[in-house]
């Protein structure tokens, strides 16, 4: 073989290091180049167990189906009926997580809240008030109470048919919000009270509470303000999940809602997305058994969010204990995100320059933090968020929702259930060790669940 | 219902349920006395009513948090987040008030006539808060739009992650939080302090001898180059 | 989590009344802290040089009378027991290691609640109101008191979770809030041979501070350490036989009010649960200021 003199002779192919992988080479470049840490969009993007390493032990000689399409399985869900006298409810177990007008377009926002009308569900707002187009398009509309409090209103308090206190969320647990100046745009501005462009800093803890104890008193305010009847949501990412839903059930929640580590984002720290929080997996888990143990198990209910992507997905979280889930990127990517192509006038036109302009393609899409969405998405540039059709993306969604509620239901089935909220865990098992231990149901074709059972 | 006539309804008798709801009840231009508070929570939260509302004694966490509408004259001190998310109105605490005083306020006027505790406006968004004591730690911590005039002195780490929201303090700064500064009073300035005392019945603040601290807007846009304080 | 609350008389008219008012106090707390509480109760009743052990058995119709009469058979010591339904107070001049031992050997059932020269410990598992009218509290008289209600945050609810703790006799700890870094400083404590019955974190501030004194500190002086070496937010309120102190770390988000009077200290993490002492619009109220140590001396 022909080398160079004085170079050794390579033996082997070119092999990338598994410590020092070219994407973490290029992530030690960037940082010392611009002495700054990465912020970006969307949840954890590397593996972890998740929903896809359980699968159903579905109907056979000993259970029965249910006849697809023509027998009944019903998905009404009711959230909040532990104390409010006007609990939420929805033809599905399936809602609109909460994602802020600011961190989303005017048309993102008003497609998604339309077509969580049309389905019966219900959409959440985000860090920064309640928009009038919000109320007027979505029939249940959730309020975030978050540590900013940007915007928040006591009108839009009495507008809203439940209210969220944000303790935290998936992929940022212990942090506070962020957007960064390029989306403070003049509106989102003056809806946070914050100067046109600059950099938002959010608190990390609510300005007026610390810890459970005064999490009750805070729970009850809003209580009274509402005069009893809307109910109270406590939401947080999920890191010590059992602990956080009994304290959180003993404050008074009505609801609770946990955000595994895939949760999205529109901007926080790679660090801390990939670095903080359990998956969701772990968490239906720890949370049902949780509210289960205070015997609250029907009176205060539980909804879970981070990376549901499928019918599958619905169906496993619901059978390991949830009452409903939360849908986020999942929503976006029906809205838009990541399509390669966009429609304006009727004409479908081609995004891909764009994304390539943001060092991405489509299909490799987080950049949201950067307000330059090529689809209308994320942004809060006039001309960007056009090419979001409200009315296209809205069937988008609604198209979706439909989708996985006939995928739900087509597994409920096969169960054996004639209702989404009858499935439970032993119908389940799991293809992984760490599945069957985080998820608690044992392993397919065994009675093993890691530290439990063999 | 005529301005003589004063509704009392009593806190210890209907609970602060009780009350809240009678509140609803009431005509614009009512006047409420409220009886026996001893230091109940949530007295007044959530209302939009054009009232006039005195709390005869102490009060707990949240006194009129919420609120777009009622004034409140508090004979007592107040717990936690006294006007928490205040819209508009007065509300006058002839006492002293616990910390969070004011909290994300976005309009209307909180007077304290004795101390206010630790992180006193915090979030503050537009509202104005007179304290004629002192404040503790933190106040005004990530406040962006609003005044908060001090007669007394100010604890440490005042005006820490400012953004917009000015402070006028007339005792000492104990220190100043990242991103603070001190700055020069205008004209403009002291004609504000004088307007903000004057409201809020303070005649012991000399306008032109108090301290104005203000953003030093380093912290405006990230830059980890820049040697911010995080 | 968590409510405190506490008094320390200083007038000796009040003495027969501690329990009277400190009763309402933990009990406007209830809803800081449903799921346990505990009192730990300040008197002169002992005679010198004895020690009170507060014993718990499971049954309100244990025999303490047989069981006293068993351990000053181990100890060769005078041994005394009041029965207060499942509790009893088993009064001894013996050495508490020699009490330990023999408490043991009669009966290792009987759980060691607390032990002390003038103090006494009543905590268990329920409703603040069940437990103070199980065991008498609203009749109970003494110098000072020191109290607490608990929403368990990360271990358990059981008995020995609950507060207040009693690392060594005498000395109560109550505290409301999360330390943040206190499996670190358990593990240098066990490291120093300091035993551990929970893996509670108030149980870790308890213990420091026992070890501290045990070091030669005063009160004061261990407190303020405290505040240096755990991180983490939290309200303390700490006993000794003399002593009565409170202290919050440098963030403050645990709340605390303090009123004092010429008659009485009290102390509560809400305003309300004090509404109804006597003498209360005529207090001086207020609350301390971040790391500041507030202690009184009997």
């Amino acid at each position: 073989m022909d080398t160079q003199a004085g170079v050794p002779e390579r033996l082997e192919p070119e092999r990338q290091s598994a410590t020092f992988p070219l994407e973490v080479i290029h992530r030690i470049q960037t940082m010392s180049q611009t002495g700054r840490y990465e912020i970006r969009g969307w949840g954890a993007k590397r593996r972890v167990p998740n929903f896809d390493d359980l699968t159903f032990v579905t109907a056979s000689v000993s259970r029965y189906p249910l006849e697809g399409y023509r027998e009944r399985c019903d998905t009404k869900t009711v959230l909040g009926s532990r104390f409010a006298s006007k609990p939420l409810e929805l033809d599905i177990p399936i809602t609109i997580a909460g994602m802020s007008f600011g961190s989303l377009s005017a048309h993102a926002k008003d497609a998604l809240g339309r077509a969580a009308t049309i389905v019966g569900t219900s959409t959440t707002t985000g860090d920064g008030r309640m928009t009038k187009e919000e109320r007027a398009a979505s029939k249940h509309l959730v309020y975030q109470c978050l540590p900013s409090r940007y915007g928040f209103n006591p009108h839009d308090v009495q507008q809203a048919d439940a209210i969220e206190v944000v303790v935290g969320q998936g992929a940022k647990p212990g942090g506070g919000g962020m957007l960064l100046g390029q989306k403070v745009s003049e509106r989102v501005a003056g809806m946070r009270t914050l100067p046109v462009g600059v950099d938002q800093r959010s608190a990390s803890r609510h300005p007026d509470w610390t810890g459970p104890d005064d999490l009750t008193i805070k729970i009850a305010e809003l209580r009274e303000a509402t005069n009893w009847e809307k109910p109270i949501y406590v939401k947080f990412g999920a890191t010590r999940v059992a602990n956080d839903v009994k304290l959180a059930i003993a404050a008074g929640a009505d609801v609770v809602v946990i955000d595994g580590m895939q949760g999205g984002t529109g901007a926080t720290q790679e660090v801390f997305i990939e670095h903080a929080g359990i998956p969701t997996l772990p968490a239906v888990r720890l949370a049902a058994e949780a509210i289960r143990e205070v015997g609250k198990t029907g009176e205060v209910q539980l909804i879970v969010s981070g990376g549901i992507r499928s019918g599958s997905d619905v169906a496993k979280a619901l059978a390991l204990g949830a009452d409903a889930v939360s849908i986020g990127v999942a929503s976006l990517i029906a809205l838009g995100c990541n399509a390669s192509h966009y429609f304006k006038d009727g004409e479908e036109h081609d995004a891909t320059a764009d994304y390539l302009a943001l060092g991405t393609s489509p299909g490799h899409c987080n950049r949201c933090e950067t307000g330059r969405c090529p689809v209308g998405v994320t942004t809060q540039d006039p001309i960007l968020t056009e090419r979001l059709d409200p009315e296209i993306s809205k069937q988008w969604v609604v198209n979706y929702l439909k989708a996985l509620t006939m995928e739900l239901t087509t597994l409920a089935r096969a169960c054996g259930k004639s209702s989404v909220h009858n499935l439970e865990p032993e119908d389940l098992v799991a293809l992984t060790i760490e599945a069957a231990a985080m998820a608690k149901v044992p392993l397919a074709g065994t009675s093993w669940i890691p530290g439990h059972s063999f | 219902m005529d301005a003589l006539t004063q509704t009392v309804l009593n806190c210890r008798e209907l609970g602060v349920t009780g009350v809240n709801r009678a509140l609803r009840q009431l005509p614009d231009g009512s006047s409420v006395l409220i009886a026996e508070p001893r230091g109940a929570h949530n007295i007044g939260v959530g209302m939009m009513g054009k009232w006039d509302i005195t709390v005869d004694g102490n009060a707990g966490y949240y006194l009129g948090g919420l609120c777009d509408g009622p004034n409140f004259t508090v004979n007592g001190s107040v717990g936690w987040g006294v006007g928490e998310n205040l819209m508009s109105g007065l509300i006058r605490v002839i006492g002293n008030a616990s910390e969070s005083a004011g909290a994300s306020a976005h309009g209307g006027l909180l007077v304290i006539t004795g101390d206010a505790s630790l992180r006193c406006g915090i979030s503050l968004k537009g509202g104005d808060i007179a304290v004629a004591g002192g404040v503790g730690h933190m106040t005004a911590f990530l406040a962006q739009a609003g005044n908060i005039l001090v007669g007394g002195d100010a604890g440490d780490s005042l005006g820490d992650s400012l953004y917009e929201a000015v402070i006028y303090v007339g005792g000492k700064v104990k220190s100043l939080g990242s991103d603070a500064k001190i700055s020069e009073m205008t004209a403009t300035d002291v004609a504000k302090v004088k307007e903000l005392a004057a409201a809020a019945g303070f005649d012991h603040i000399d306008a032109e001898n108090v301290t104005k601290v203000s953003s030093a807007k380093t912290l405006y846009n990230f830059d980890a180059l820049k040697n911010q304080r995080y | 989590m968590c409510g405190i609350a506490g008094l320390h008389l200083k007038n000796p008219a009040l003495y027969p009344e501690l329990g009277h008012l400190l009763t309402p106090i933990v009990e406007a707390l209830t809803s800081r802290g449903p799921d346990s509480a505990g009192v730990a109760l300040y008197d002169d009743s002992a005679p010198t040089g004895q020690l009170r052990f507060s014993l718990r058995a499971d049954s309100p119709s244990y025999d303490w009378s047989a069981f006293a009469a068993a351990v000053a058979g181990h100890t060769g010591s005078v041994t005394t027991a009041v029965a207060n339904f499942n509790v009893g107070l088993v009064s001894s001049a013996a050495s508490e290691t020699a009490m330990i031992d023999a408490i043991d050997a009669v009966d290792p059932s009987i759980v060691v609640v607390g032990v002390g020269e003038s103090m006494t410990i009543f905590k268990d598992v329920g409703f603040p109101k069940d437990i103070c009218d199980r065991y008498g509290i609203p009749r109970a008289g003494g110098y000072q008191a020191v109290g607490h209600t608990r929403m368990a945050t990360e271990s358990a609810v059981t008995m020995e979770h609950s507060h207040p703790f009693n690392p060594v006799p005498d000395l109560t700890l109550v505290h409301n809030g999360s330390f943040s870094n206190h499996a670190t400083i358990r593990r240098a404590l066990m490291d120093s041979g300091i035993k551990f019955d929970t893996d509670n974190d108030t149980e870790v501030g308890a213990r420091y501070i026992g070890q501290r004194l045990g070091k030669g500190d005063d009160l004061a002086e261990a407190m303020r350490r405290v505040v240096k070496d755990f991180d983490g937010f939290f309200t303390l309120l700490v006993a000794t036989k003399t002593e009565f102190a409170v202290v919050r770390d440098s963030f403050a988000c645990k709340p605390l009010v303090v009123a004092e009077t010429d008659d009485y200290v009290a102390v509560a993490s809400e305003y309300q649960a004090l509404a109804d002492l006597p003498g209360i619009n005529a207090a001086r109220v207020f609350e301390p200021m971040p790391e500041d140590v507030h202690s009184w001396t009997r």
